[in-house]
């Protein structure tokens, strides 16, 4: 099926911002600004580039990255939908315009200012009418991700006895790789479990503000183009192993709450079962991974969904030891998005591309493959990367 | 009692506002096969038939999650109001608030039924408060500050 994609495609080019909470400069000029930094990083220049994708949700139009770089004829732009469900999606989009020669090098890319500008958590409260999607909720003061979030996750801790105390590694974990990241906004600011525990209630009694993702300026870009020609470029290329995408029937966007099953994240099965399937590898095989962590339950339910570990095992599998560099599965070693940045997954994506390449800021031994997600709750997408 | 903003609707959800207005919890059913569905839409997904009516609901059900979101907070609720997933008996679920019971009271799991409150900017919703609770012991909402 789409194992025809598998190492057809390789990421040759990383590019980020400085991540802030003030970038004091447009959403347009961060873009601009991250695409130029990878394609630098490839060895490219913006006359190379003939194929862009970035989020439906992302401001920045393709046409005005092409006027602000110089970039000449694009032969393709898409977008994908869904926020951060969308980060490994891009790459997809652009590996398979690569492979089926409609676009030789894809530049994927995200740039917001969402702390200094429109921030998610706190859009509805300057709401002045109900969106469509948001009538069956906010009118009942459902209003925010984390509370979207929370009364799903809720089920999951009823169904295999899980407490809040059981989210605790994750935020430390995070804490604790981006202390050691430079690039991190948590860089030297590592936090233990009980400064976890003391944090207050944001949805009571799932989420602390320490389970909650930061709020992030910046922009990621990232360079495809096909394994053949990555060969041939400066960096080390990081092969896209697979890719995939992933919806499933009944859901929402975050709120898919009418399903028999509400102790799982089914998108994310959909997504790890062609992940697996398309590059023949099993989490065996993951040396470390990025586990989109906007909020912590959803880690949880995405090792099992994944099947690192079982149904409901997930609250023995993610200590601390086990999900730190030296554990069986390290996770989101450059702090993941409570601890480097909130760039809606694609800051997970290029930390995967730097583990390939043996040049993270918290190196993995010997990495061969490398599984990075993207936003749960929603239609979502996955990749690994590996070496050529 | 302060407002609550008021939902937005399409040819495909009005009825189920208007059904608030009423009083009446209405459930979307298929006029072909008979499924039931919540959130409405136009398409019977189980056998693509556009034809579909409506059901009064019984308004009991059964508390499947629920949550208080604390911050930030939001004008016109309580500091611990409860948002609850309910599933009501006739299979379908809603999301709306838990009344007239604490957070300490309430558990997954508990039998609700509906109440209907209308927000003085005439925003009707339904609202679920314990099984068998009395009319008025059952009073309050998550947005009045009522003493409980
Ligand atoms: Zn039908």
């Amino acid at each position: 099926m789409t194992a025809g994609l598998s190492r057809r495609a390789a990421i040759c080019g990383i590019g980020q911002t400085e991540f802030s909470k003030e970038s004091g400069r447009t959403e347009l000029q961060l873009a601009c600004e991250c695409v130029k930094s990878a394609l630098d990083d490839a060895g490219l220049s913006p006359a190379d580039v003939d194929g862009l994708v970035t989020f439906t949700m992302d401001t920045t139009e393709e046409i005005d990255v092409v006027r602000n770089l110089g970039i000449g004829e694009l032969s393709m732009f898409s977008r994908v939908p869904y926020g951060g469900g969308a980060a490994a999606g891009t790459v997809l989009q652009a590996a398979m315009a690569v492979a089926t020669g409609v676009a030789d090098v894809v530049v994927c890319y995200r740039a917001f200012n969402e702390r200094s500008g429109m921030r998610f958590g706190g859009f509805a409260s300057t709401l002045t009418s109900m969106p469509l999607f948001l009538s069956w909720y906010g009118p009942y003061g459902l209003l925010t991700p984390a509370s979207w979030v929370a009364l799903h996750a809720r089920r999951y801790m009823e169904t295999y006895g899980v407490t809040n105390a059981d989210f605790a590694p994750i935020a430390v974990v995070d804490r604790k790789h981006a202390a050691t990241n430079p690039d991190a906004w948590f860089h030297g600011r590592p936090i233990t479990v009980e400064d976890h525990q003391a944090s207050r209630w944001i949805v009571e009694p799932v989420l602390r503000l320490l389970d909650c993702c930061q709020e992030s300026d910046g922009g990621v870009a990232i360079v495809v183009t096909s394994t053949e020609r990555a060969r041939d470029l400066r960096q080390v290329p990081a092969v896209i192993e697979a890719a995939a995408q992933g919806a499933t029937f009944d859901g929402e966007s975050m709120t898919s709450y009418y399903r028999d099953d509400l102790t799982g994240l089914q998108e994310m099965g959909a997504v790890a079962r062609r992940l697996w399937s398309m590059s023949g590898l099993s989490p065996d095989d993951i040396q470390t991974a990025f586990l989109y962590d906007h909020f912590t339950p959803f880690v949880l339910m995405q090792l099992e969904e994944l099947g690192f570990c079982g149904r409901g095992e997930a609250k023995e599998f993610a200590t601390v030891e086990n999900l730190s560099i030296g554990g069986r599965l390290p996770i989101n070693t450059n702090g993941g998005l409570l601890g480097e940045a909130y760039i809606h997954g694609m800051n997970g994506i290029t930390e995967g591309v730097r583990q390939v390449r043996g040049t993270s800021h918290n190196q993995v031994d010997a990495v061969e493959h490398v599984l990075v997600t993207s936003g749960t709750g929603v239609p979502t997408s996955g990749l690994i990367l590996g070496r050529d | 009692m302060s407002g609550r903003l008021a939902p937005s609707m399409t040819p495909d959800t009005e009825f189920f506002w208007q059904g608030c207005r009423d009083h009446r919890l209405l459930i979307q059913r298929c006029t072909d096969c008979g499924a039931l569905r919540h959130p409405p839409r136009p398409m019977c997904p189980s056998c693509t038939s556009l034809a579909w009516e409506t059901v009064e609901a019984s308004g009991r059900g059964t508390v499947l999650s629920f949550v208080m979101p604390r911050h930030p907070q939001f004008p016109g609720f309580d500091e611990r109001y409860m948002v609850a997933l309910v599933e009501l008996e006739e299979g379908t679920r809603l999301v709306s608030n838990l009344v007239g019971t604490t957070p300490e009271e309430a558990s997954i799991g508990m039998a609700v039924e509906v109440r209907f409150e209308q927000f003085d900017n005439d925003v009707v919703l339904p609202q679920f408060v314990p099984a068998g609770a009395d009319a008025d012991a059952a009073g309050g909402t998550a947005g009045t500050g009522a003493d409980r």
